[in-house]
This record gives C-alpha cells, sequence and structure tokens, in this order.
C-alpha cells in the first residue's frame, strides 16, 4: 500500500524534469505549467499569498512582507536534493525567511515554505505559506497518525530552557530553520508520504488553523486500524530482520550519543583555549609597548596570535551550529524509529495471538476468517513499507554523515589554514633586519642608474605592502644595465635601466 | 672600550683582597698573535654562544683557545650535606674540549661534576666581582610556571634535562663573554673539581658583596643618579613582570590546548566500535577513527618544544633581575658618591666657620661654646688641622670615588648595550622558532583532518 499512481486527470502529472520549465524560470507565474496558456484568476492570487496567508491572532501584522528567495539560493538547495538516481521530481518545498511576529499573547518566528510542483494534488503550481513551529509539529503528528507504518523524519527539539538559549538569536533560528528545511525535504523525498493529505494542507492552505479546527482526519484504512492496534499481545518471534534492526538502532543511538557527548565537550575546552588566547595574544602587545627593536615583531606575534583567536571562534561557532544540531536529530530519528517498530511488533503480535485463537477454536474451517486475514495484511504491509524505509533510511544516513564528518574536517582544516596563514605572514616581519629607511631614488629613462637604498620588509596582512630586500647592489651610476631586485612578499621585481 | 690596566692577579693567582668598586674591566689584549687572532673572534653577538664555543685563556700561556664546554650528563646522587643529612641532589658532568685550529678536531681536555649550588656559587662570586656586567642568569632552582601536565618536582626527568640544558646555557654565556670568559675562578670551575669551593670561598667575596639592606637604602635616597640607569631600573622592572605574565598565560593555553587534542582521541574509540554495526561505512569511520588518535596523541610532542620557547623567555626574565643588580650598584656608587660630597662640604664648612670664628649653622660645637665658654685658640687651631687633613684626605676620595663612578658608568653601560644587542637577537630567533613551530603545528593539524576527511569520504 505505498502509494501507487496518484489519482488525476490523465493530462496532467509528473512531468519529467526536461519537459517542464525550471521552476524558478522567470518571475511570472502567470505561465501555467504542462501547456495552460490562459492564467487564472487564481494563479494570479497565488503571488499575493505571502501576506493574506497570514492568520495571525489579535490582527498582529507580519514583520514585513516576504520578498522571494534569491534565485540562486533556492537552486542550490534544490540541486543538493537533486540526488537520487535519474528519478524525476516534481516536487520543490524549501522553508526560509524566518521572521519574528510580536504580539500582546506572545510572541513567535514563522518561517516561509514555499512549493513547486506539478503534482495533480496541488492545484496550483506555486504556493507560498507561512508557518510556525507549532504548525510543523502538528503536522508531524498528523503524519505519525495517518502513516503509522512509515519512519517519520525528526523535528528540531521542542523546548528549549528559556534562561539558557534565547529562542530569537539568530543563530538558534537560522538552526532550527535549517532542521525544518531538512524535515520537509525529507517528506518531500518519501514516496509515500509526499503524497499525504495533511502533508498537502500543510504546505497549501491558506488558513491553516482552520483545518486543524475541522480535525479532518483522512485517514487510510490501514491508518486507522492500525491506530486502534490495542497493546498487550506478547510477541512470539520477531524476524530477525526487524530484530537486527532494532539491535541495529540501540547501539546506533548509544554511538551518537557518545559523539554528541564528545562534540560538545570539543568545543567546551576550545572556547577555554579561546578564552585564554584572548588574554596571551594582548601581552605581547603589552611587551612591545617597552622595546624598541623588538617591538614591531612582537606586536606581529600579538596580531597573529588574534587571528588565530577569531579563526577558533569561527570554528566554534560552526561546530555549534551545523554539526551538533544534525546529531541530534538523528537521536531523535532513531528513537522515533524504535516506536515504529515496536508498533510492528504489536501488529505482528495481534495477529499471532489472533491466529493462535483461530487455531484453538474447535471449529474446523478450511479457511482463515476474514479479520485474522485482515491482521495478516497489515502485518505484510507494515513489515514491507518499514523495510523500504529503512533501506530509504540507512541510504540518506550513510550520505548524511558523509557530510557532516567531512564538514567537520573541513571547518577544522580551515581553522588550520587560516592559523598557518597568519603565521607564515609574520615570519619576514620577525626577521627583518632594522635599517635605516630611506626613500629610493628613481631614475627616469634617461638615466642609468638608480641608487636602491630601501630595505623595509615584509608586512602585516591586509597592511600596505612593503619590500623585502635581500642582496642589494649599490649600483655604478656608469654601467650601461643595471640589474637589481626586490622581492615582495608576493612577487620579484627586476628592473633594467 | 678602553680597559683598566690590566689586573693579572685575580685572574693568576688565588685573588687578593681589593677595594670593593675597583672595577676590574677585563685584560688588555694578552700577549701572542694567537691571541690578537682570537680576540677578533670574541663575540658580542652570541654566535659563538649558540655554537657551544667559548674563549678561554689557558693556565699555560696567555695565549687564547678556543674551547667547547657541554653539560652532558645529570646523575642523581646521595649525600651528606652541611648538616650532615641523607639527601638526594642531581650532579652535571662538565665537560671541556679545546678545538684545535688546524684540523677542528675537539680533544676532551677536562671533565667533573657540579651540583646547582656550586653554580649559584660561582654566579655569586661573578656578582660581586663584575658588578658592572650584566651576569648571565642560572636556570630556575625549581619548576614554576608549569601546566598540568608537566611535573613541578624537580627530580623529574624532564625538569632535570631542562635544567642540564639551562646549565650549559649559562657556561656558554659566561664563555662567551668577552670579560668574563677570562675570569680564573670560572677557569677552575671548569677544570678543578676538588677544592674548587674552598679556593672560591679564600677570595672572600661573600664579605665585599654589598649588604641588601645598604642597596635599598642607596635607591631610595640617592639624588642624582644616571638617567639612563633609572630608565634601565624601569625597564628591568617592566620586562620582568610582562614575561611573568607571559609565561602565566602561556602556560594557561599550553592546558587548555592539551585538552582540546587530547578529548579528541575519543572520536578514535567510539568510531571504531560504531564501524562495527555499519556496513559501507564502517572502514571509513574505523580509519578516520584511527587519524583522531594519530591526532590527539600528537600534543605531547608540540607541547614539549613548546617548553624550549618558554626557557628562552625564563632566562630573559632572570636577565631582568640582572639587569636591576648592575643599576642597584650603580645607584650605590652613587650615593655613596653624594654622601662622600656631602660629608666633604660639611667639614668644609664647619672648618670656615673655626677659622672665621663665625657659627652660620647650628651645630653642636656651637651650642657648647655657647653654654661652656669658648675653646682656647690651640685648641681651636689643633681643630681646623684635623679638618684640614680630613678634608684633603676627604677630597682625595671623592675625586676617586669620582672616577670610579664614572668608570663603571662607562664599562656597565657599555654591557648593558651589548646585552641589548644579545637580546634582541635572542628574543627574535626565540619568536622566530616559536612561530615555525605554531606552522609545523599548522601543517600536522591541517594533514591529519585531510587524511580524516578523505576517510569520511569514502564511507
Amino acid at each position: 500500500m505505498s502509494g501507487g499512481p496518484p489519482k488525476g486527470l490523465p493530462s496532467t502529472g509528473p512531468h519529467s524534469l526536461l519537459d517542464m520549465p525550471h521552476p524558478l524560470a522567470g518571475s511570472s507565474s502567470e505561465e501555467a505549467v504542462g501547456g495552460d496558456s490562459t492564467p487564472s484568476p487564481d494563479l494570479l492570487m497565488a503571488r499575493s499569498f505571502g501576506d493574506k496567508d497570514l492568520i495571525l491572532p489579535n490582527g498582529g501584522t507580519p514583520a514585513g512582507t516576504s520578498s522571494p528567495a534569491s534565485s540562486s539560493s533556492l537552486l542550490n538547495r534544490l540541486q543538493l536534493d537533486d540526488d537520487i538516481d535519474g528519478e524525476t521530481r516534481d516536487l520543490f518545498v524549501t522553508v526560509d525567511d524566518p521572521k519574528k511576529h510580536v504580539c500582546t499573547m506572545e510572541t513567535y518566528i514563522t518561517y516561509r515554505i514555499t512549493t513547486k510542483s506539478t503534482r495533480v494534488e496541488f492545484d496550483l503550481p506555486e504556493y507560498s505559506v507561512r508557518r510556525r513551529y507549532q504548525d510543523f509539529d502538528w503536522l508531524r503528528n498528523k503524519l505519525e497518525e495517518s502513516q503509522p507504518t512509515h519512519l517519520i523524519p525528526p523535528l528540531p527539539e521542542k523546548f528549549v530552557v528559556k534562561g539558557v538559549v534565547d529562542r530569537f538569536s539568530e543563530e538558534f533560528v537560522e538552526t532550527r530553520r535549517k532542521a525544518l528545511d531538512k524535515f520537509l525535504k525529507r517528506i518531500t523525498d518519501h514516496p509515500v508520504l509526499s503524497f499525504n493529505e495533511h502533508f498537502n494542507v500543510f504546505l497549501t492552505a491558506k488558513d491553516l488553523n482552520a483545518y486543524k479546527r475541522q480535525g479532518m482526519a483522512l485517514l487510510s484504512r490501514v491508518g486507522e486500524s492500525v491506530k486502534h492496534v490495542t497493546g498487550g499481545y506478547k510477541l512470539r518471534s520477531r524476524p530477525l530482520e526487524f530484530a537486527a534492526i532494532g539491535d541495529y538502532l540501540d547501539t546506533f543511538a548509544l554511538k551518537l550519543g557518545t559523539i554528541d557527548r564528545i562534540a560538545q565537550r570539543i568545543i567546551k575546552e576550545e572556547i577555554e583555549y579561546l578564552v585564554e588566547l584572548r588574554e596571551y595574544g594582548p601581552v605581547y602587545s603589552t611587551w612591545s609597548a617597552l622595546e624598541g627593536e623588538l617591538a614591531e615583531p612582537l606586536e606581529g606575534v600579538s596580531a597573529c596570535i588574534g587571528n588565530c583567536s577569531t579563526a577558533l571562534e569561527e570554528l566554534t561557532d560552526d561546530m555549534t551550529e551545523d554539526f551538533l544540531p544534525v546529531l541530534r536529530e538523528y537521536i531523535l530519528y532513531s528513537d522515533s524509529m524504535k516506536s515504529v517498530l515496536k508498533k510492528r511488533d504489536q501488529v505482528q503480535a495481534e495477529y499471532e495471538a489472533k491466529l493462535e485463537a483461530v487455531a484453538l477454536r474447535k471449529e474446523d474451517r478450511p479457511k482463515v476468517p476474514a479479520d485474522v486475514e485482515k491482521c495478516q495484511d497489515r502485518m505484510e504491509c507494515f513489515n514491507a513499507d518499514l523495510k523500504a524505509d529503512m533501506e530509504r533510511w540507512q541510504s540518506n544516513k550513510r550520505q548524511d554523515f558523509r557530510q557532516l564528518l567531512m564538514g567537520m574536517a573541513d571547518r577544522n582544516i580551515q581553522y588550520y589554514e587560516k592559523c598557518l596563514m597568519a603565521w607564515e605572514s609574520i615570519i619576514p616581519l620577525l626577521q627583518e633586519k632594522p635599517e635605516a629607511k630611506l626613500a629610493p631614488i628613481w631614475g627616469n629613462e634617461e638615466t642609468t642608474w638608480c641608487l636602491f637604498t630601501t630595505t623595509v620588509i615584509g608586512g602585516q596582512p591586509g597592511s600596505q605592502p612593503r619590500y623585502f630586500h635581500e642582496d642589494f647592489f649599490l649600483l655604478h651610476p656608469i654601467a650601461k644595465h643595471n640589474i637589481f631586485s626586490v622581492r615582495t612578499s608576493h612577487f620579484l621585481i627586476f628592473f633594467f635601466f | 672600550m678602553e680597559q683598566a690596566p690590566p689586573d693579572l692577579e685575580r685572574q693568576w693567582q688565588p685573588a687578593t683582597l681589593e677595594p670593593l668598586g675597583h672595577t676590574d674591566a677585563g685584560l688588555q689584549a694578552a700577549v701572542g698573535e694567537e691571541a690578537e687572532g682570537s680576540r677578533d673572534e670574541v663575540p658580542g653577538d652570541g654566535t659563538e654562544h649558540a655554537l657551544g664555543l667559548g674563549v678561554l685563556m689557558t693556565e699555560n700561556n696567555f695565549g687564547l683557545k678556543k674551547i667547547e664546554i657541554s653539560v652532558s650528563e645529570a646523575e642523581k646522587r646521595t649525600g651528606r650535606n652541611a648538616m650532615n643529612m641523607q639527601e638526594t641532589y642531581t650532579a652535571y658532568l662538565i665537560e671541556t674540549r679545546s678545538v684545535e685550529h688546524t684540523d677542528g678536531q675537539s680533544v676532551l681536555t677536562d671533565s667533573l661534576w657540579r651540583r646547582y649550588s656550586e653554580f649559584e656559587l660561582l654566579r655569586n662570586y661573578l656578582l660581586v666581582y663584575y658588578p658592572h656586567i650584566v651576569v648571565p642568569p642560572l636556570p630556575e632552582k625549581r619548576a614554576e610556571f608549569v601546566w598540568h601536565k608537566l611535573s613541578a618536582d624537580n627530580m623529574d626527568p624532564d625538569f632535570v634535562e631542562r635544567r642540564r640544558i639551562g646549565l650549559e646555557n649559562f657556561l656558554l654565556r659566561v664563555a662567551s663573554h668577552p670579560i668574563l670568559c677570562r675570569d680564573k675562578i670560572f677557569y677552575l670551575f671548569l677544570t678543578q673539581e676538588g677544592n674548587w669551593k674552598e679556593t672560591v670561598n679564600e677570595t672572600g667575596f661573600q664579605l665585599k658583596a654589598d649588604s641588601r639592606l645598604k642597596a635599598l637604602n642607596a635607591t631610595f635616597r640617592v639624588k642624582n643618579p644616571d638617567k639612563r640607569f633609572t630608565e634601565l631600573k624601569h625597564y628591568s622592572d617592566e620586562l620582568q613582570s610582562v614575561i611573568s605574565h607571559l609565561l602565566r598565560v602561556r602556560a594557561r593555553v599550553a592546558d587548555r590546548l592539551y585538552g582540546v587534542y587530547k578529548v579528541h582521541g575519543n572520536y578514535g574509540r567510539v568510531f571504531s566500535e560504531w564501524s562495527a554495526i555499519e556496513k559501507e561505512m564502517g572502514d571509513g569511520l574505523q580509519s578516520a577513527g584511527h587519524h583522531m588518535d594519530v591526532y590527539a596523541s600528537s600534543i605531547d610532542d608540540i607541547l614539549e618544544d613548546e617548553e624550549h620557547y618558554a626557557d628562552q623567555l625564563k632566562e630573559y626574565l632572570f636577565y631582568a633581575e640582572a639587569l636591576r643588580a648592575v643599576c642597584r650598584k650603580h645607584e650605590l656608587m652613587q650615593y655613596d658618591l653624594e654622601m662622600a660630597a656631602q660629608d666633604l662640604a660639611s667639614k668644609k664648612q664647619q672648618c670656615e666657620e673655626l677659622a672665621t670664628g663665625t657659627v652660620r649653622t647650628f651645630s653642636l660645637k656651637g651650642m657648647t661654646t655657647k653654654l661652656f665658654g669658648q675653646e682656647t685658640p690651640e685648641q681651636r687651631e689643633a681643630r681646623i688641622k684635623v679638618l684640614e687633613e680630613q678634608i684633603n684626605e676627604g677630597e682625595q676620595q671623592l675625586k676617586s670615588k669620582n672616577l670610579e663612578g664614572r668608570e663603571f658608568v662607562k664599562n656597565a653601560w657599555a654591557d648593558i648595550e651589548r646585552f641589548k644587542e644579545q637580546k634582541n637577537h635572542d628574543l627574535k630567533e626565540a619568536l622566530i622558532s616559536y612561530a615555525v613551530m605554531q606552522i609545523s603545528m599548522c601543517k600536522k593539524g591541517i594533514q591529519v583532518w585531510t587524511n580524516a576527511k578523505e576517510c569520511f569520504s569514502k564511507m
């Protein structure tokens, strides 16, 4: 029962990517997709969805009108997801543009959800709505209810300790936005979940709250019946593969937890290291003020340490914002997966119990009663769904972690490269020999000599370049051709006269 | 720089007592062409010092020969101390080799064992007899500025090793100093194991040392010290303060850096455990974990190298004290001079008053005269005569003190200039080597993480 072909008009339906104009092509949404040439009034209305879609309690106004996301960033995000081998994509969802809303009752953030699709399930090719975390939470619950045999992706953590974390800080909001974006993209990628009714409404409805209030639970048959599975059945024997999955998830969650703790510890140590560095660098400055010849070298070292400190701060910020949240997400993911496994066990247990009950009954019917058959169906569907989802999950997990860990390595490499550059750039400064600094006297084309006496060397990165003097020849004023070299920090200049 | 007439006595016989303040500014070039030639090589820039060479007089002739000094070993010993109690101490083997000019080969000429307290004795002696020289400092007696992984134990082998290097450095600094290298006690320190202590003590240098109290008093009361010395004193105070601060913070930085690296080692273990449950990801994780282990263990060598940098800074921290000592000596001499001048002036005035019979200032004599009656002309004559003698003596003394003072200032300042050059050179070298260490650390970091990234990419 995993998503059959969508019901719809034969003329429409998922188009191959090549046929379809690119979702971002032209800002004119008057261009209908799939051959419709006349823009419908609905289409025009879609454009102004941005603000009207916001149903804010107490008539609060949005912080500002949202502008379409820049094409390139949207494109980048789309391309990142476009990894499925040859699979045609007909649904693109993005989360961006967080905005703060201040009302009398509460303050909260909404995010803009942009949907582009050619699917029949969507009346319009493009939608733009605003949603808040609550709405995502609602969606997830609905998905769990309606698709209990599937693995639903996790949401970022709901509760934050108000004192510790600033819910409205840029970093927190951005981290959350990324997680919410990932959440929707994972659903979008799922062949079954992406066709879920609730998902559709979430992406498209002008007034989500009204829909929520209606409580329209469009549960599939499977969903309804599974919901009513009562616990209390004891499982006889778990099929090996599900036992293996269970064990795997246990260990996996454990290891992830350890990695999370290690990563946190590293960041903590790095921050403490940073604190000391920030005191260390300036001491060289203080020293520099006492000295004559050593003043510049010492000042250079001080600046260098300052640069390294900045690089370290960037590293810790990045790790905190990008690395830790993804880890945590996966831990939540595996937790929710475990509960799906449990449900599967329940379904199997119910089936086995019913089967046993039938076997015990004296009536020897040749045919198995209908409700036991239904149970069996349920179980087999569940197993199939779960298996498929697990495979998909494993492959996504592999990719996600490859990306995550490579990202971690990358950031560390960048940190060291920044430090390396800083230290390498002061070596010339440290090696500089103090000599009388006189301005060079250049000759013009007629003269055949030049007295070169400047020996200023090195230079701080970003400051005016200075010359590095190695050998210099006092030039004979009579010689016709005089060659001498001046090496700047970047290139060699030869002067011929 | 001009030098006082050669004072060979100090150098070649057990030193006879000499009045303090007699600046033995060193010998003129000793006899011999060899000496002339080598004298040009007497370094002021520390290069020879870096090479482990020194210039010394040999006992047999006045020629200067190139020698190599090394403190090659350290040994734990037990013995009885002054209070006849068992104690454990470390002895250091000092080997002296003379370098033959012709083939550059070195021949071991002397080797003996010395302990730290004997080095201290040598230095204290040098401080007394060369007050105008910035005497090189000894390595620290006790381990300070340690970060938690470093041991503060004096018997710890790493500490002993670093101290060995420090002591060698001290000897090389002395041996490469144009004046100190010619000192006989120093020479005996390197060559005469037994009885050296007695020889040093026989010089009676302890008696000649200025009392701390006297010096302190002079520092407060001196009216007209040479401005350069006052500035130098401020500089050395501030230098001491800033380097201490630097060393303290550096130790904390080292501590933290250690923590960062070591925690990464945990990744190694957990990646390994995780890889056990993975199929395709397993290999990549496992090998990445190995790189994390490499990363974590690399910090030990890095920080060990950095200790060398800290030691270089420490030397100049202690040098600040030596600078101050020279300033103190100047203040003492200047104060002495001022007191002598003051004394002379008052005596002159007294004399004048007696001669003219006028009492211009309040004096005890004036009071008693008023109370008990005038003295007889004979008495007065006698007193005037005594005073005149004293005045004469005083003037002589003042002259010589003045001369001494000026000589001291001249010679001391010359050595201070030499020291400044040395300091600038050495500290620049230290900063360069520190930067090089940091560069190497960064490159290692890039290497490890690049390797890890490659492993991750294969996951």
